[in-house]
């Protein structure tokens, strides 16, 4: 079935909104929806995928008009698009595409025009991809102790370590990095941008149980050598560059997890109408009906707190500990419509294909990328003095 | 090269219609969107303008209460700018006055080509395109399934129900579109918010020359008598799997010469 995002009036979507999101929907339903299990099965998206995206601007939000970008950020613009990307009921086609706004931020905000042109605008039209390398196999969650090394070497710095669980590993141009330029902890890390084609870098993929469809992989950088120009801001500043950047990916997994809660939703209410059981509809069972609204109450709170968080990020607010709380609600939100609708749809949510079935699957990373709800709970009581 | 494509803004098809009880035509005071149909004329006079190297795609639309809706995604698309037919005057007006005020917007533009879609996917009249063609006093070709410009001449494939025939056409000329025959652009952000700036200007019935009774329901050659619904569609055969089954399927399909 073809999900839409449920829309009432709302005072914070202007009419460029609502025309980008019928684009977006549009696309959608159109260039992916119908694709999706076939793209799980082949375990990445199609490149060309990339460049349809590019053409409507989807990887525009917060870069620059002069390197393809929007010209202008808007968390509300962000927020519909992510949702009806969503409608696809695959998480990994989002996370495959948006690679891209997790990679390509830091460098918007503390590379060199050179760098920007370099690489920031063939992303934008898809020719490139983007990815953030920042997770290490030794560590997750814990980003100040990070071991992957940067040496600087003449006009060079030489690059050795190892990131792992990267989005878009296999296939990504650009690799924005957090390697260690200084002293042990946070004072230590910068960022710089690592060619995917440059000698020394390897990768391998990983099998995953969700996000199917998005190549995954672990990064090997042995005497990776990137001219000096590639560091991003100031040597040693990176440890903030990452923290900043989380808060833009939290809101985007926080927006995603809602928006394919209401798959979930759409999916069980389309199925509890339909389905018949003891000479009733699945939908005439109180247990059922019950089952719908609190699917439907959990989401649509979600739905407005995020349109509010948006609403103050384009207000010039930086509500760290209410996007940490909001990333845990909009997966407790998800873990929990994925459950009720997979006991609703019942044998089909267990079939491979299965709109449900999938999404089940991806629950977790979403509780887990970006920051656990663990701690996201650990964050927002430091951020509020608890 | 100038082309002009008339565009039909309609009431959502995704939303259920409904029809005016007194008047027996479609309500219309709903937001209204770009006919689909007419985003392959679109698409097409956008590709012809690229073929050029110069040039540009100019909108005429008439629609109810000033509604843009449509015409903004077209010019996201890419069109330049609209002339947008709006009067409390027009409603009820019928194919022939649309027609008729429809040629008059498009008379002063000095377009090398006229596009329209075949049909509207509301009214499916279908005879528009050919009426603006016989009061421009333009040859008209009908269902397009390409064109390429030659010169001060065009040539159309032009679809049959046996395939399609080659003809050959001066220009100016009118050319009804069929749908489906290229793949239309989606609008992109940027298009989107450029579309904002693109100038449309909005005309009245006495704008364009037009008084009162020549327009709307007075001035309406045809009338709708009566509406009633489509017939609910019938049950199909149901060929229970015997074993057999396919041999049922297949004489079936041979009878309707399907196959």
């Amino acid at each position: 079935m073809i999900c839409v995002m449920t829309q009432p009036s709302s005072p914070f979507y202007n009419d460029d909104h609502e025309s980008y999101r019928q684009v977006v929907r549009q696309f959608t339903a159109k260039e992916i929806t119908p694709n999706v299990h076939e793209w799980d099965l082949a375990g990445e998206v199609p490149r060309d995928l990339y460049r349809k995206a590019g053409d409507i601007g989807l990887f525009g939000d917060g870069f620059e008009a002069e390197y393809g970008g929007h010209g202008q950020r808007d968390a509300l613009m962000r927020l519909v698009l992510m949702e009806e990307l969503c409608m696809s009921g695959s998480g990994g086609v989002v996370a495959a595409l948006f690679s891209n706004y997790i990679g390509l931020p830091p460098i918007q905000k503390f590379g060199s025009s050179d760098i920007k042109a370099e690489v920031i605008a063939p992303c934008q039209t898809g020719e490139k991809i983007g990815a953030l390398a920042i997770t290490e196999p030794s560590g997750g969650s814990d980003v100040a102790r990070i071991k992957t090394t940067a040496r600087k070497d003449g006009g060079d710095y030489v690059i050795n370590g190892s990131k792992t669980f990267i989005t878009s590993g296999m296939r990504a141009d650009y690799f924005t990095a957090a390697v260690r330029t200084g002293p042990d902890g946070p004072a230590g890390i910068s960022m710089i941008v690592i060619p995917g084609d440059a000698p020394g870098v390897a990768r391998t993929k990983l099998d995953k149980m969700g996000w199917l469809a998005s190549d995954t992989a672990t990064l090997y950088f042995d005497d990776v050598r990137v001219p000096e120009r590639y560091l991003l801001g100031e040597e040693n500043a990176g440890f903030s560059m990452i923290v900043n950047n989380f808060n833009a990916e939290r809101m985007d997994l926080a927006v995603q997890s809602v928006a394919f809660s209401r798959v979930c939703y759409n999916e069980a209410l389309a199925w509890a109408r339909e389905r018949e059981t003891f000479g009733r509809r699945l939908a005439d069972h109180q247990v059922i009906r019950h089952k719908l609204v609190e699917m439907d109450r959990a989401i649509n709170a979600h739905q407005a707190w995020l349109e509010l968080l948006s609403w103050r990020l384009n207000q010039g607010d930086d509500p760290v500990a209410e996007i940490a709380e909001a990333k845990v609600g909009a997966t407790v939100t998800y873990e929990l419509c994925a459950r009720e609708a997979a006991q609703i749809l019942g044998g089909a949510s267990y079939l491979r294909g299965d709109t449900v079935e999938r999404l089940y699957r991806e629950v977790r990373v979403q509780a887990i990328g970006g920051g656990s709800e663990e701690i996201m709970r650990d964050l927002a009581s430091r951020q509020l003095g608890i | 090269m100038k082309v002009v494509v008339c565009v039909k803004q309609i009431p959502d098809p995704a939303d259920p219609g409904a029809l005016d009880p007194e008047t027996r035509t479609l309500k219309r005071d709903v937001k209204l969107i770009l006919d689909e149909s007419d985003s392959y004329g679109v698409e097409m006079a956008l590709q012809l303008v690229d073929a050029a190297g110069e040039g540009e795609v100019i909108l005429v639309s008439m629609a109810p209460n000033g509604e843009r809706s449509g015409l903004a995604t077209a010019l996201a698309m890419g069109a330049a700018s609209a002339i947008l037919i709006s009067d409390p005057e027009l409603v009820g007006s019928d194919a022939l006055t649309t027609a008729k005020l429809l040629a008059t917007a498009v008379k002063d533009q000095g377009a090398d080509l006229i596009i329209a879609g075949s049909e509207s996917s509301d009214g499916y009249t279908g005879v528009v395109p050919e009426q603006i063609a016989g009061v421009l006093d333009l040859p008209s070709v009908t269902a397009a399934k390409s064109i390429e410009v030659d010169g001060s001449s065009i040539k159309v494939q032009r679809q049959t129900d046996g395939g399609y025939d080659d003809v050959t056409c001066p220009l100016p000329a009118v050319v009804s579109v069929t749908a489906g025959v290229v793949e239309p652009r989606y609008p992109s952000f940027k298009g989107i918010m450029a579309a904002k700036n693109k100038p449309v200007e909005e005309k009245s019935a006495a704008d364009l020359g037009f008084d009162a009774s020549q327009v709307g329901w007075a001035g309406a050659g045809q009338e709708i008598i009566e509406v009633t619904d489509a017939p609910k569609r019938q049950a199909g055969e149901v060929i229970e799997d015997d074993g057999e089954a396919f041999t049922k399927i297949v004489a079936y399909l041979e009878n309707m010469k399907v196959i």
